[in-house]
């Protein structure tokens, strides 16, 4: 995946928040979003090992080795920060007060399942805390690219990886499209990058109506 | 139970004995008692342990240390992958793993600590990680039952404790801390400075005293 590529949808994504937001990002492409966000969109990152108000990754002679962020990479802490212990941190998320998670995915299928956690036929030895994540966070939003690196759809009928949650996910942005899934009813709600509807019936397994809008989402 | 007292790193890890389950507190080795697990590496021959912690250390460090002397026996995590080492022990069958969403792994801490006999939650509901597990239906919504978690002997790891034993965690190395402390039948803080009581502000404290055992200071 090129950088291109993976700044264009950090950036199609960050427009999806809305100012004073309560938001946690996974590793990879949602942890670009920061730096694309306007001065008029402030939001509030949530790090589910104890941070409420993640600043960003500190100058060499700023490191401090108790202050890290879920992906173990150090951070720093803005004015208004509060730290909390992991039961905390997750009851937050599980209690509906984080308002978005933004995070990648091996599929996703038409009905807002999502596989994010386990490669069928390795030990599963992994899941942190992508399943809370899911189920807990008001809104999902999925940043990937529209097919693997081996080339198969991502956006599928249903999904062949293990499930991390059935029926979670909100919002989809690969480099193509937007996806929206609404009453567990997948819709195109955009076209990405000079992107056709056949480029994006090309490589979408998934059942969807077109619903073409404006993009409204600041 | 209030505060014994400060002991050594090597007398603390004596209260360990083979077959054992141990929480150790940190995430990754941020927060982690790393003077307790070198004593437990170098001082202590209980082996057979289960290892209740949220990663077993990084190759080398930490947890992996004791993970390279074949000395766990079971790890209950939401994340071995943090430790390839890790991963290779499961797959050679040199170590069972139970993973756990890391929420609900935090959770099942608590409820341990605070005698709650189990909850239900939505998390892993119709996944892998919820096979065999009771379901309810709870306001519509798929929930599993989750058992609490305890264990023998608790280590964890405060920036500051007063001679109490009232802890003072810094930045997110809290994580853990604060409810392995609290679900073990010995809980053992080791401190980066212990200070006088009363030099910690009552409001400031985030561990109350009587959850701790011993204390250690960190070397």
């Amino acid at each position: 995946m090129s950088d291109d590529v993976r700044l264009r949808i950090a950036e199609r994504a960050a427009r999806e928040l809305r100012p004073g937001e309560i938001v946690n990002l996974g590793i990879g492409i949602p942890n670009l979003i920061p730096g694309m966000l306007g001065d008029d969109t402030q939001v509030f990152l949530h790090t589910e090992n104890g941070l409420l108000g993640v600043g960003p990754r500190p100058l060499d002679r700023d490191l401090d080795p108790d202050l890290i962020d879920a992906a173990k990479q150090p951070v720093t802490a803005l004015a208004g920060a509060s730290y909390f212990d992991s039961a905390a941190s997750f009851a937050m998320i599980r209690g509906g007060h984080v308002d978005v998670a933004v995070l990648g995915a091996l599929e996703v299928s038409g009905s807002g399942d999502i596989a994010n956690w386990a490669v069928p036929g390795k030990e599963v030895l992994g899941v942190g805390g992508a399943m809370d994540l899911v189920v807990g966070a008001s809104r999902v939003i999925v940043t990937m690219t529209a097919t693997s690196s081996r080339g198969e759809p991502k956006v599928v009928a249903a999904c062949q990886y293990p499930l991390s949650a059935a029926g979670v996910v909100d919002v989809i942005v690969t480099e193509l499209s937007v996806f929206r899934v609404r009453d567990g009813q997948l819709h195109l709600t955009e076209l990405l990058g000079g992107a056709t509807l056949a480029d994006v019936a090309a490589v979408t397994t998934a059942e969807y109506l077109v619903s073409l809008e404006e993009s409204h989402a600041r | 139970m209030t505060v014994h007292g400060v002991i050594s790193a090597a007398e603390a890890v004596s209260y360990i004995r083979s077959g054992d389950t141990v929480m150790v507190g940190g995430f990754g080795l941020v927060g982690a008692p790393l003077t307790l697990i070198d004593a437990l590496v170098e001082q202590s021959d209980a082996t057979d342990l289960t290892i209740i912690s949220n990663n077993i250390g990084e190759p080398g460090l930490g947890l992996g240390k004791l993970l390279r002397q074949k000395r766990i026996r079971r790890g209950i995590s939401s994340y071995f992958t943090s430790n390839p080492e890790a991963v290779a022990a499961v797959n050679d069958g040199r170590m069972e793993a139970t993973l756990v969403p890391q929420g609900t792994f935090a959770e099942a801490i608590r409820a341990g600590g605070a005698g709650i006999g189990g909850f239900f939650t939505p998390v892993g509901a119709g996944t892998l990680l919820a096979e065999g597990k009771e379901e309810r239906l709870i306001g519509g919504v798929r929930h599993v039952l989750e058992e609490p978690i305890r264990a023998d002997v608790a280590l964890v790891y405060a920036a500051r404790a007063d001679a109490l034993g009232n802890l003072w965690y810094r930045r997110t190395a809290r994580n853990f801390n604060p409810l392995m402390v609290s679900a073990a039948t010995i809980s053992i803080a080791e401190a980066g400075e212990i200070v006088p009581v009363g030099a910690l502000e009552p409001e400031s404290v985030v561990t109350p005293h009587l959850y701790v055992d011993y204390l250690v200071e960190r070397t």
